[in-house]
């Protein structure tokens, strides 16, 4: 799951970027609306964590623009100022969700995984496909109540695949789910990646749509 | 208690006392002259009438050894209270008593030969009017009793002072009244400040007072404004704070959760360094809100005392030598040899000056310069960086409080600029920035040196 954040604190952007890394996001961080905005309009993200007092303008501004485009990506909104009547200004602008500073990062990744499930337009919190579910909260696999054992990346891959069972992703729509932009990547990293997949879940779970990407096969092809 | 209403109330009350009691000591002397003069006009009358009476035999003298009656002259009493009152002697002008009315005594009125005359006779007091009459061989004598004289003036006093102890209770009555009547905006004012609670510093209604405390509400107005300015700095200036603070906050809890589950030794050594790096921002953050939170509080203070600008500027460069040493940028100090003196209030100038080169020092690339210049009307401190500069529209807004530019450091809490500026002001200076060629910022202190 692809996420902005747009934070001026170093300190507070560095810990997000790391946290939510750790929590099985993959995360863009940006310190001001002028790279926020450059950001949205290069990339689809799964959500946005957005600070309220930002050097260039205030979050509000920025969502209202994404809201204005008719943009929809799930934000979440980041302040300091945690009254009523702000939290409501918030969510009245377009704000999926507010998160009062300081918060904890367990409840952040949460919120963000709850936000990013409803842009989706799904209800639960697990992908189910053939017997294999993921849990995005705990970065677990099982197969038919079997454990699976994933990397991060695989489990990463896995999930962009099953949020949108029966399209195709891709290949590059994969690289930006499992990489951030400081990250160097391989040119077959994503093939390597579906590689060590297939062999934990079996030749016949993705199936490669050739000059387009992958998708999940159909039970029993 | 000392209130107006009962020193009113006072003031009038006495001035009316002093007022009729001089009004009736003015009546009584003024009736006592006049009614001497009448009286005495009498007295020379009813000589002279029994005088002419005699000379024209209409009242016999008694032969020798009978003293007549005067029956005639007692008609001359006229109000019954004041009967009596006229006393008539004849005596031949050999001492014998020739006639008298029914009210004189026996013995003479008075030993004068004529004219007016006071004597005591059987203890009372007469005034005696004589008349000489040579051809009969007389002596007319006619005397009022004073005392007489002095119930009549006593009389007239008398009514004067039982109508005014009559009239003094409704008049403390009337005068108590009026002055509560006058007191009442007073009154109503004093009733509307002690129903507010703490908070409410509206002002007073200032519509249809009365000009005499008008001033007053004026004042009190005044004052509400100022405490509610003051309370309202402080509120946002908490606010702001609390903002401020929540913020690494923030960043030091996540740190901590991330250094809490990494198991990566990379990841956990960098959000420990951060966590540390993190406690020294907010302690220096912290700092910075006590010192603005001391510049709001404070007013301008004048100095009348010279420092040694050389010496100030020199020991705060030497106090941020280990910052600057950290950071491996050196400060350079260029001042002339000869000590320049500025007439400035060293602790708020330390302040400025001290918030200008950390902020400096936080942004340098290499060399961070501070120089001391003595224009003559007034004295220059410039800071000097090569760091990014200020982007020219934020230059305005950066020394706004919580405003942090858009190349901020890792430790800057968008207060430095806003206290330099705040110290400034307080000491009769001024803060200005501009950017430098090709890159830097330039920090100008200006002090103004009248005594220059």
């Amino acid at each position: 799951m692809r996420i902005l954040v747009v934070e001026d604190d170093p300190l507070l952007l560095d810990g997000l970027a790391v946290g939510l890394g750790l929590k099985g996001f993959t995360v863009d961080a940006v310190a001001n609306c002028e790279d926020g905005r450059a950001a949205v309009r290069a990339q689809r993200y799964d959500g946005i964590v957005l600070d309220v007092m930002l050097p260039d303008g205030s979050g509000f501004d920025l969502l209202k623009e994404l809201r204005d485009a008719k943009d929809g990506t799930p934000v979440l909104l980041l302040t300091a100022r945690d009254q009523v009547p702000e939290r409501i200004a918030g969510l009245d602008a377009g704000a999926d969700d507010y998160v009062g500073k300081p918060f904890d990062l367990d409840e952040l990744a949460a919120r963000l995984r709850a936000i990013a499930r409803r842009g989706a337009g799904r209800a639960t919190a697990h992908l189910e496909w053939r017997g294999v579910v993921l849990d995005p909260a705990s970065l677990t696999a099982t197969r038919d109540g079997v454990p699976l054992k994933l990397t991060r990346r695989e489990f990463a891959a896995l999930r962009a695949l099953m949020e949108r069972p029966a399209a195709t992703v891709s290949k590059a729509a994969l690289e930006e789910a499992l990489y951030g932009w400081q990250e160097e990547v391989e040119s077959n990293a994503v093939e390597v990646h579906i590689h060590h997949l297939r062999a934990k879940l079996g030749q016949d779970f993705i199936k490669t749509v050739r000059g387009l990407g992958y998708r999940l096969a159909e039970g029993g092809a | 208690m000392n209130s107006i209403r009962s020193r009113l109330l006072g003031i009038l009350i006495g001035t009316t006392l002093f007022v009729w009691l001089a009004a009736i000591a003015w009546i009584y002397t003024s009736t006592q002259a006049e009614v001497e003069r009448v009286l005495d006009a009498r007295l020379t009358e009813a000589a002279r009438m029994v005088n002419s009476l005699l000379a024209d035999h209409r009242i016999e003298i008694a032969s020798q050894g009978n003293v007549a009656t005067l029956t005639t002259l007692a008609n001359l009493a006229a109000a019954k209270a004041y009967e009596r009152q006229l006393s008539c002697q004849i005596w031949s002008l050999d001492g014998t008593l020739v006639a008298r009315s029914e009210s004189a005594p026996e013995l003479p009125l008075t030993n004068a030969m004529q004219g007016f005359s006071e004597d005591i006779v059987d203890g009372e007091t007469w005034r005696v009017f004589t008349i000489e009459n040579a051809e009969l061989g007389v002596r007319v004598m006619v005397g009022d009793n004073l005392r007489m004289r002095e119930r009549l003036v006593g009389d007239v006093v008398k009514g004067m002072v039982h109508s005014a102890a009559l009239a003094i209770p409704f008049l403390v009555g009337m005068i108590w009244l009026s002055v509560s009547r006058g007191l009442m905006p007073l009154s109503d004012m004093a009733r509307a400040l002690s129903q507010r609670s703490a908070n409410e510093l509206t002002p007073l209604p200032s519509a249809g007072i009365p000009k005499e405390i008008a001033p007053a509400i004026e004042a009190i107005n005044d004052l509400f404004g100022r405490v509610e300015a003051a309370r309202e700095r402080e509120r946002s200036f908490t606010a702001f704070a609390a903002h401020e603070l929540k913020t690494p906050l923030a960043g030091l809890k996540t740190q901590a959760q991330v250094a809490l589950s990494s198991t990566d030794g990379a990841v956990h050594a960098n959000a420990l360094r951060q966590i540390a790096a993190g406690v020294d921002r907010t302690s220096r953050l912290v700092k910075q809100l006590l010192d603005m939170a001391a510049l709001e509080a404070s007013d301008a203070r004048p100095c009348h005392s010279y420092e040694s600008m050389n010496h100030l500027v020199s020991s705060v460069v030497a106090d941020l030598l280990p910052l600057a040493s950290a950071r491996g940028i050196p400060i350079k100090l260029e001042s002339s040899e000869q000590d320049v003196r500025a007439k400035v209030e060293p602790h708020f100038f330390v302040l400025a000056l001290r918030n200008l080169l950390e902020n400096a020092l936080d942004h340098a690339n290499d060399v961070v310069t501070c120089q001391v210049l003595d224009l003559g009307k007034e004295v220059r401190v410039v800071i000097e960086d090569d760091g990014p500069g200020i982007p020219e529209p934020e230059l305005e807004l950066v020394t706004a409080k919580f405003v942090r530019g858009r190349h901020k450091s890792a430790t800057g809490s968008g207060l430095g600029l806003a206290i330099a500026k705040v110290a400034m002001a307080r000491i009769g200076g001024r803060l200005t920035l501009h950017n430098r060629k090709p890159t830097g910022l330039a920090a100008t202190l200006e002090i103004p040196n009248r005594a220059a």
